[in-house]
Order: C-alpha cells, then sequence, then structure tokens
C-alpha cells in the first residue's frame, strides 16, 4: 500500500533533508522543499524528514504544530508519535523538526500545578483541550531567594547556590551539566523563576531548567533504601511497609478502591514533595482530587497539601500516545525535587493504561506482538520506568529518593496478564488489592495472603534502631494472627464456630479484632483518614494486650462463649474516635475492654 | 447528517474489504476526515477517513461496502472531520443511528456545528458532580444513585429485562424540576425492541424533551461507532450551551464493541482480549468520559450506558473495562430476576462512587445516607445467613439471624419490585427501605443516627398501635 507512495516522494525530499538544518526552518532557503508529512493513521505520522533528525526528536506537525516525537527513522522517513489528536492532519502538510528531544521545564511553580502529560499547565487552557495544555508560562510570580556560595566560589555540578523559599525547602542548584566559577550571583531577595539568579562558568543559571524527560537525571550514587516512608495507612505501614527510594505496585480490579488508596497515601504519606501522575483515569475522579488537596491542610507544614503536589492529569479521553510521555514526565519531575534533596513519592495511576498506549502504538507500527499483543519491550519498559526511584546521594552530596508507587489494572482481575505479572517481578513491595475484601468493604482492600514487602527486614533495622526493636516481632505476631484466623474460617464454616476448641476459637476473635480494629480505616472520618506511627503500634500493642488476656481467660478454665460475648466495641471504636496521632484514647479503650474481661472471668 | 462542502471528486477505488475502501491518488486528504460516496446508482454513503497514506486513503464506510466496485465509485472527503448541527432543534426528534429523521419530518437544523469527536473536558476546568438525577426507580434513587455528571452502567445479561429499565429511568428522570433532556442511543435494537422504546418515551418526546436515536439490529454495523457520538455531541450542546441537564442513555454497549471489533479486523490490527482491538479502553472512555459538568457553566451531561455481559461474564473485556472507566455500576442480576422482581438489580454488587457527595440534606434526604449504608449492610448480612441456613439448617440459625435471613426477602417484596411504569418518589422509596429495616431489632441498625431511629419507630407505632 505504501510501495508507490514512497517512490515518488523519496528522493526529493533526500535532497532536502541533507541541507536543512532542523530547528532553524527560517533559515531555510525558498527552492527547499520542507520536511512534511506523508502518513497519518492516529497518534502514528510518518514524515520524510532530513537525515539529522535524530531518534526521539521534537517534530511539531502541520500548521497548527501538534508536538509529537520520533520513534523510528528508515531511509529518509521518520515515524513520529504525536502527542495531540491528529484529525484534518493530511499528507503534504509541513513538519517541523527541532532538533532536540522531548523536555520540560522545572521550576518552583509547578507545586501547587495541574498540567497534561508533557507538564503544560491545563490552568488558563480552557474548558476544552483542543491541543493539550496551554503553552502559556504558569502566573509569573516572585519567589524569595538566599545566596548560599559567594561569588567568586567554584561550584560543581549539583551544588547548592542557594535557597528558595517555599512551604517545601527548595533549593538553587548549579545544573548538571554545569560547573566553573560564581561570576555573578543575584542578592538575597524576590525573583520570578525566569530572571538570572546566577552566572557561572560563564552560564546563566535560573530558578526554571530544562530537562529531557526520558533521560534519568545523574546523582552522585545510589544509597541503601533502608528508611520508613510512613504512608498513614495502617495495612501498609503494618504489614507491608516502604522505604524512601523503594518501588510499590498497586494490583487490583475495578471496584477495590486502588484509586482511593493512592490518594490516601497522596494526602498524609511524609514526603516532602508529591507528584501524582493521573493516567488514562477517570475526569471527575482528577476534578476530586484537585479539590480536596486544595482544601485538605498539610499536618506537618500547616499550608495547603497542594503545595506539596505536582498533579498531571492524563485523563483516559485525553490523547492516548500522551499518557506513554506522563510517566516519564512525572518521574522527571520527580528527580528534580529530589536533586534538591528532598523525599518525593511519584504515584502512577495506572500504568496499565501506560502499557496499553505501548501496545497501541506498538500495533500501528506494525511490530510483532509478544504477549496479548503488547510490544516484546513491555517488560524492559516496565523495568526501566520503576528504575528511576532511588534513595540517592545527590551531586552536592545531600540525600534524597524517589518512591515510586505504580497502580495496574488487571484485566478482569486476571493477575497472569503481561502487565501485572511482570511488574511484580520488578517493584520491591506489592499490595495487592482483594476484591472480597473490598466486596465486604473492608478498605483499603489489601490482601495479607498475596502482597509482599521485601523492604521490611531494612525497615526492621530501621524501626530498631530508632528505639522500636519489637516493630519485627509485632508485625509477624500480626500476619499470623490473620492467617491463622482465615484458615480457622474455612474450618467454621463447615463445622461451626461451636465445635472448635477454645484457644482456636481466640484465634477466630483475633482475626476479626485484628480486621476490624487495626487494619481496616475509614478514608472519610477525619480521625482515621491517616494513622501516625505511634497510633497504630498503640493500636496493635491494644489489641495484641486483649487477646492475650483472653488467652489467660481460657486456659484458666472460662468458657469461650463467655469471652466472645464480652463487648469489644470501645476497641473497634478506637481508631475513629482517637485522633490520627492520639495513644491516650486508644489506651483508654484498651483498659476498658480488659475491664470487661475481668468482670466476664 | 450532511457532510458540509463536497470538494474534489476520486474515483480511484483500488480496494474493497469488509466496511473498508482503499481510494488512491487523493491530494491533501486529512485523518479522520469525514467522506461522502456516490454509488453509480446515485446512492450516497458516507465514511471516515482511518489511515492517509501519501496518495492513498482508507476509508471506513458506515453503511458497509456492498453492493460497491471499483468503478463507478466517486469519494469526495469534507475537509474536516465530521460536524454535525446542534441546538434544541434535535428535541423532540426520532432519528437513525446516523441522525437521519426516521419520523418523516424535515432534517435536523442547528445555528450552530459542532465536531462528533469532541475535545475533552480540561480537568481543571470539572465541577465534581454534587447533585442527583431523580429516576423514580426506588433501587437506584436508594441504593445507587445516580449522580449529574456522572457515568454510571447497567450490566445485564440477556433475557433480564435492561432495556425495560432503560426506558423507565428515560421516562421518568428530573434534576429537582430544573431544566432536563433525554438522549437515547439505541445500537442494535431489535425492531420489536425499538419500537418499545419509542412508544415507552413518546410522553417524553412529545414535551420536546427527548432525542432518539436508533440503530436496529439489521442498520449497517459501522453506523453503531457514530451513533453514541452523535448522541454525546447532541447532549453536549443541551447541556453546556443551552443549560439543560442531560442525561445519554446508551444501549446496548455491547453492540457497539463488536461493531469496534469487526472494523479493527478488517484493518488486519492486532487483536487484543478476545479479538477486541487493544485501544478498547481509550475508544470506550472517548465516550464514556464526555459526561460531566464544567465550572461557570450551567448544565450536565450524565451517561447511563446499558450492556449485556456475554454469557454473564463480569470479566468479559466490555464490562470489564467499562467498568474500569466509570463510576460504579448498576448490576442486574438473573437470580432476582427468577424471584420474579422488577427491577432486578442486584443490590450488594451494585455501587455509585460519586452517591456520598450526591445524597443527603438539602440533596435528597437527611436520613439518606445512613439508611442506605444500613440497607447495603443488612443485606449482605443477610446473604451471610443465608450461605450459613443452608448448611446448618434454619432452626440452628440464632433468633437475629432468623430475622436477617428474611431481610432480602423482604427487600425483594417491600422495597425493590416495582411497575415498569411506577414513579415513585424519593419519600416514597426512602419510606421504602425504612419498612425493610425495622423488621430488624433495633440494635442491629447501629448505622442509623439514636434520633433518626427515634423519630422513626415513633411514627410507625403511631401508624399501627
Amino acid at each position: 500500500m505504501t510501495a508507490s507512495g514512497r517512490a515518488s516522494a523519496g528522493p526529493a525530499d533526500g535532497e532536502a533533508g541533507r541541507r536543512a538544518e532542523p530547528g532553524t526552518p527560517s533559515d531555510r532557503s525558498r527552492d527547499e522543499p520542507r520536511p512534511r508529512i506523508l502518513r497519518v493513521t492516529g497518534p502514528l505520522v510518518e514524515i520524510a524528514c532530513p537525515p539529522s533528525v535524530a531518534m526521539h526528536d521534537v517534530v511539531l506537525l502541520g500548521a497548527a504544530g501538534l508536538p509529537g516525537e520520533v520513534v523510528a527513522v528508515d531511509g529518509d522517513a521518520a515515524t513520529v508519535q504525536a502527542y495531540a489528536y491528529t484529525g484534518g492532519l493530511a499528507p503534504g502538510h509541513p513538519a517541523r523538526p527541532q532538533g532536540h528531544p522531548l523536555t520540560v521545564r522545572l521550576a518552583p511553580d509547578l507545586l501547587g500545578g495541574v498540567f497534561d502529560g508533557l507538564l503544560r499547565p491545563l490552568a488558563g487552557a480552557g474548558d476544552l483541550l483542543r491541543g493539550g495544555g496551554s503553552a502559556a508560562a504558569p502566573e509569573r510570580r516572585a519567589w524569595p531567594f538566599t545566596p548560599r556560595v559567594s561569588r567568586g566560589a567554584r561550584v560543581a555540578a549539583g551544588d547548592v547556590l542557594g535557597e528558595i523559599g517555599a512551604h517545601v525547602p527548595l533549593r538553587l542548584l548549579v545544573p548538571p551539566d554545569r560547573s566553573g566559577d560564581v561570576d555573578r550571583l543575584a542578592a538575597a531577595g524576590e525573583y520570578a523563576t525566569d530572571s538570572v539568579l546566577a552566572v557561572v562558568g560563564g552560564h546563566e543559571i535560573r530558578m526554571a531548567q530544562h530537562w529531557p524527560v526520558r533521560r534519568p537525571r545523574p546523582a552522585g550514587g545510589r544509597l541503601p533504601a533502608d528508611v520508613p516512608l510512613h504512608t498513614g495507612q495502617r495495612a501498609v505501614d503494618l504489614l507491608f511497609p516502604v522505604a524512601r527510594g523503594s518501588t510499590v505496585a498497586v494490583p487490583g480490579g475495578f471496584g477495590t478502591g486502588k484509586t482511593m488508596l493512592l490518594q490516601q497515601i497522596a494526602k498524609w504519606c511524609d514526603a516532602d514533595v508529591i507528584v501524582y501522575v493521573g493516567c488514562g483515569e477517570r475526569g471527575n475522579e482528577m476534578a476530586d482530587v484537585i479539590e480536596e488537596l486544595t482544601e485538605l491542610t498539610d499536618p506537618r507544614t500547616g499550608g495547603s497539601l497542594a503545595e506539596r503536589t505536582v498533579t498531571i492529569a492524563n485523563t483516559s479521553n485525553m490523547p492516548m500516545m500522551a499518557r506513554e510521555a506522563s510517566v516519564h514526565t512525572g518521574a522527571t519531575v520527580a528527580e528534580y525535587f529530589r536533586d534538591m534533596g528532598l523525599d518525593v513519592v511519584l504515584i502512577a495511576d495506572s500504568t496499565s493504561r501506560w502499557a496499553e498506549a505501548l501496545r497501541e502504538f506498538a500495533s500501528r507500527m506494525g511490530e510483532l506482538p509478544a504477549e496479548e499483543g503488547y510490544p516484546a519491550g513491555l517488560a524492559s519498559q516496565l523495568a526501566a520506568f520503576y528504575e528511576r526511584a532511588a534513595a540517592v546521594r545527590t551531586l552536592s552530596g545531600a540525600s534524597g529518593s524517589v518512591t515510586v508507587i505504580g497502580a495496574v489494572s488487571p484485566p478482569g482481575g486476571d493477575r497472569t496478564e503481561p502487565v501485572t505479572a511482570h511488574t511484580e517481578r520488578f517493584v520491591r513491595c506489592l499490595w495487592s488489592l482483594d476484591r472480597d475484601l473490598a466486596y465486604a468493604r473492608h478498605y483499603p482492600a489489601v490482601s495479607w495472603a498475596d502482597s509482599f514487602s521485601r523492604d521490611a527486614a531494612a525497615l526492621a533495622a530501621a524501626h530498631a534502631r530508632g528505639g522500636d526493636p519489637e516493630w519485627l516481632p509485632r508485625r509477624g505476631r500480626v500476619a499470623r494472627l490473620l492467617a491463622e484466623a482465615d484458615r480457622l474460617a474455612d474450618l467454621v464454616e463447615l463445622v461451626g464456630i461451636t465445635a472448635l476448641p477454645p484457644r482456636e476459637r481466640v484465634s477466630v476473635l483475633a482475626g476479626r479484632l485484628v480486621r476490624e480494629a487495626v487494619i481496616q480505616q475509614n478514608a472519610l472520618s477525619p480521625g482515621d483518614a491517616y494513622s501516625a506511627p505511634e497510633k497504630t503500634s498503640a493500636l496493635v500493642a491494644a489489641v495484641l494486650a486483649v487477646l492475650d488476656r483472653c488467652l489467660e481467660l481460657v486456659d484458666s478454665g472460662v468458657r469461650a462463649d463467655a469471652v466472645e460475648a464480652v463487648d469489644f466495641t470501645p476497641l473497634l471504636r478506637a481508631r475513629e474516635s482517637a485522633g490520627p496521632a492520639e495513644t491516650a484514647a486508644v489506651v483508654a479503650a484498651r483498659d476498658q475492654v480488659l475491664a470487661r474481661l475481668r468482670d466476664a472471668a | 447528517m450532511s457532510g458540509g462542502p463536497v470538494g474534489v471528486e476520486y474515483t480511484g477505488v483500488r480496494e474493497l474489504r469488509g466496511p473498508l475502501v482503499v481510494v488512491e491518488g487523493v491530494r491533501e486528504v486529512g485523518w479522520d476526515e469525514f467522506a461522502t460516496i456516490v454509488l453509480d446508482s446515485g446512492e450516497r454513503r458516507h465514511g471516515l477517513v482511518l489511515d492517509v497514506d501519501r496518495d492513498l486513503a482508507v476509508v471506513q464506510v458506515l453503511e458497509d461496502t456492498a453492493g460497491m466496485a471499483r468503478t463507478g465509485t466517486r469519494v469526495a472527503f469534507a475537509g474536516t472531520p465530521l460536524r454535525i448541527p446542534v441546538g434544541p432543534g434535535w428535541l423532540g426528534r426520532m432519528c437513525d443511528g446516523r441522525g437521519e429523521p426516521a419520523d418523516g419530518g424535515p432534517p435536523v437544523l442547528g445555528d450552530t456545528r459542532a465536531a462528533v469527536g469532541a475535545a475533552p473536558i480540561n480537568p481543571v476546568r470539572r465541577e465534581p458532580p454534587g447533585e442527583p438525577v431523580l429516576t423514580g426507580v426506588g433501587a437506584v434513587d436508594v441504593l445507587t444513585t445516580l449522580v449529574r455528571g456522572q457515568k454510571l452502567p447497567v450490566f445485564s445479561a440477556a433475557g433480564l429485562p435492561h432495556l425495560e429499565l432503560a426506558v423507565q429511568i428515560a421516562a421518568q428522570a428530573t434534576c429537582a424540576g430544573e431544566a432536563f433532556a433525554v438522549v437515547f442511543a439505541g445500537m442494535g435494537l431489535t425492531h420489536a425492541d425499538a419500537e418499545f422504546v419509542r412508544a415507552g418515551l413518546a410522553a417524553r418526546a412529545a414535551a420536546r424533551d427527548l432525542v432518539l436515536l436508533v440503530n436496529t439490529a439489521d442498520d449497517p454495523v459501522i453506523e453503531r461507532l457514530l451513533t453514541p457520538r452523535l448522541a454525546l455531541t447532541v447532549a453536549e450542546h443541551l447541556a453546556f450551551v443551552v443549560g439543560r441537564h442531560v442525561l445519554v442513555v446508551m444501549t446496548d454497549m455491547t453492540a457497539y464493541c463488536e461493531a469496534l471489533r469487526e472494523v479493527s479486523a478488517a484493518r488486519g490490527e492486532i487483536p487484543a482480549r478476545r479479538a477486541y482491538p487493544g485501544y478498547l479502553y481509550s475508544d470506550l472512555a472517548s465516550l464514556y468520559e464526555r459526561c460531566g459538568r464544567i465550572r461557570g457553566r450551567p448544565g450536565s451531561v450524565t451517561v447511563l450506558p446499558v450492556l449485556t455481559m456475554p454469557a454473564g461474564d463480569i470479566t468479559h473485556p466490555v464490562p470489564d473495562l467499562t467498568g474500569y472507566i466509570t463510576e460504579g455500576q448498576i448490576v442486574l442480576s438473573a437470580e432476582v430476576h427468577a424471584s420474579g422482581a422488577y427491577p432486578p438489580v442486584d443490590p450488594l454488587s451494585s455501587l455509585s462512587r460519586l452517591m456520598r457527595k450526591g445524597v443527603g440534606a438539602g440533596r435528597t434526604r437527611p436520613d439518606h445516607p445512613a439508611v442506605a449504608a444500613q440497607l447495603t449492610a443488612a443485606l449482605a448480612r443477610s446473604r451471610q445467613v443465608r450461605e450459613l441456613a443452608d448448611l446448618i439448617g434454619r432452626p440452628a440459625l440464632s433468633p437475629t439471624d432468623q430475622r436477617f435471613l428474611d431481610l432480602e426477602d423482604v427487600f425483594r417484596r417491600r422495597f425493590l419490585a416495582q411497575g415498569t411504569d411506577e414513579n415513585r418518589s424519593m419519600d416514597e422509596s426512602l419510606n421504602g427501605a425504612w419498612d425493610v429495616l425495622l423488621t430488624l431489632p433495633r440494635g442491629e441498625l447501629g448505622m442509623i443516627p439514636v434520633d433518626l431511629l427515634d423519630t422513626r419507630t415513633a411514627a410507625r407505632e403511631k401508624e399501627s398501635p
């Protein structure tokens, strides 16, 4: 189908290509044909172009200049994946190679903003998105700057030049590819993001810097990930903890509360900066999370939670290939803040939609499909994405981290499908969401049987250093109680609870208390939406103390019926009645139940 | 549906395959452009450009390629993607799946034209949904409240009365007296079903509150790809420009997805699950995500897709991907249907995710959230008790469990069951829910605030001393 077209279009373009200078279309002499479009099918556009066009170079397509990226070069033709709706684009329309890869502008004003997959601000882009986000720079706001080096000092890549006053402590760094003497440095004061704050080795340095999204930003080296990230979700912090700089996948069918769990973590985890990538998800949900983040107060800084969050919103009906770029954009933004010595959490909801964009494009390119139509490179692309997570020593010697949490949406809840199966191999933690738990309205529906955390051992050591040597045994006991209760539940269904020996009946009770008093969490309750480490420990300790007492009672001959009949309500209500970081109310609830047990004896 | 001005006509048909025609020698034809095809007989057909490669254009023919030959077929391109007239002129009209009048009236005109593949709503300009659409169907209004701007599908199976439910909702839905309209898009309906829809919605059409687009089972399959897009384009204009709250009912989405699969197969695309194309998720999202509200504008678009799960399988790609996009689901169950209750809604697998924002004081009734939560919890317990009773027998149950055992039955008789033309007010529906709950001991209603319980029980004692 393409043969005749190629023959007529090929040679002329080859001539033009060798002389053309990409990136400076105006310099081209008038008689040379310009690079132009040969083929359009959805987001795949083929262009005739000069041989100097490199892989991953940005190309602006058509009169409207729709952005796209070169993904293949074949002779005088290049294949471009377009990041916008290509309706109306026709063969013969112009194409303008830009001579540089897809690059984003990184600046302090990303915090609190909402962007599309190419990091173009969505505020001010109009009610309907005809060509993606607005190209306009975000509102000009002045940021306080305090210099931290003196003029004439010799600085290397990544060194701190000064501090930028924001809710999050930001820094002005020497860009990774620059070094030299500080020729000029601005005095303390307020500056716009685009004003020149320093001149280093003859290069102007501004708050706003640019970086290609597909190239990981350099760091001084990787550090072991052994500092816990407190997510505020007990099911996770207690059973499947994650370290700063680690990776997590959250697989779950629809309706299992994936997005809810990720939003809770975005709101309450104790990272410095959150990068939330809504990748092929629901528009109303994005609107909701944006509104809530603005309204909620950050318990640590007192500012609004939005001020520590960068939101990349690429809903399922926005151009599909921008979805593919959005996870890399998110990773680049996360690394930018990491390099300032901050702990960043990158949340991608959902990586399955990103993988679908890869599949869609591979299919249009005519690549040979591997499993279920996904390209053979799926596994390596997933692995490369998760590898952008790390705890690092920055170029200037500070420590920072990027933790990646990716949602996975297995079709039909089938955990053997390629995206889930591959992702499981590359991540350090898996929080598997269970449909039965969600169906029973047990939230967060993190399955204790199908999840894992390979960080647990390292974090146990960290907890021990931090003065909590009991953390690992406590976790082990809770996990065993849950497993034992599950095993007995099958038996109870067959023979009834009364047929069990007393200690086993207490085990069944233990499962219920651990599930309902500790693991479950009500995202809508102000006291329970997040749980500080001390409250989580107090709740576990309270339940274990009550259970120990129950065991003593049945061992001393008290009937199991009598123990089961005790009203445990204060213990079950403690997680909601106590504040997010309150332990006194939990202890009081424990004592109340212990007193009732004494009466029952 | 005219395609705008017609420019150069091309006669070089190179290939005909399934619903596709490949035209050669074209110049400056854009992707996704609208095409008009004239056959030797003078018959006009319509198509969309799926691929332009140098001087070749691949056109998907909406009416199928039957009777088309390499000679005598002329193809003209509109120069733009398909645009249709929009406006209040659509209200009260009945059309086929391509928007051509089927009611004997003149073609639908409007002063404005809009592209059928609308631009996505900017997520930061979306207003989070917060008020209900009342359907007059108790099970939906109380347990899975439809919220303005939401997308809430009905998952059904062959033989279940989903069409009756869809028509009942379309006929009865209101938005608290605010300007309202229904756009009903039927895809692959049998003639009997199409007639049922027309009859059921006649009053709404006469009141000029309805736009009806019906593609029947013997209409061209590919036309179905256009029908929901026309419906949504008309709805968006009625909502965001005219200022009405619009409910878009789309049935049957499974027929739509099959048409998509047919085109995909004809193009030789690499198939994904069950041979549906890999972009099925994105394609469905491009329809469902057109619901919503926009900050600072009146009106809303609420989408109610209806789909039949092949062999009742909820993990089939069509319901599965729909579930990933939509904000909840209303699931119809063969078991409830067999018990004789209409609508056969399974209250435990049904869910409206946006409900908590759309109900309560000032929206429906202050007791609504607590009643709905308590009723769902009690029904879940009822089902557990029933499983237990199957094993150990009813007499072995505790007295409380016996009350729970009866609850589901009471629920079906006194709350769920309703006539297909019975329009229940919110008060009637909620009172029905109370009747069901109050068959339980008071101590089992822990999710309902005590003062509410006191008022209710007092009122009941007064009624039946």
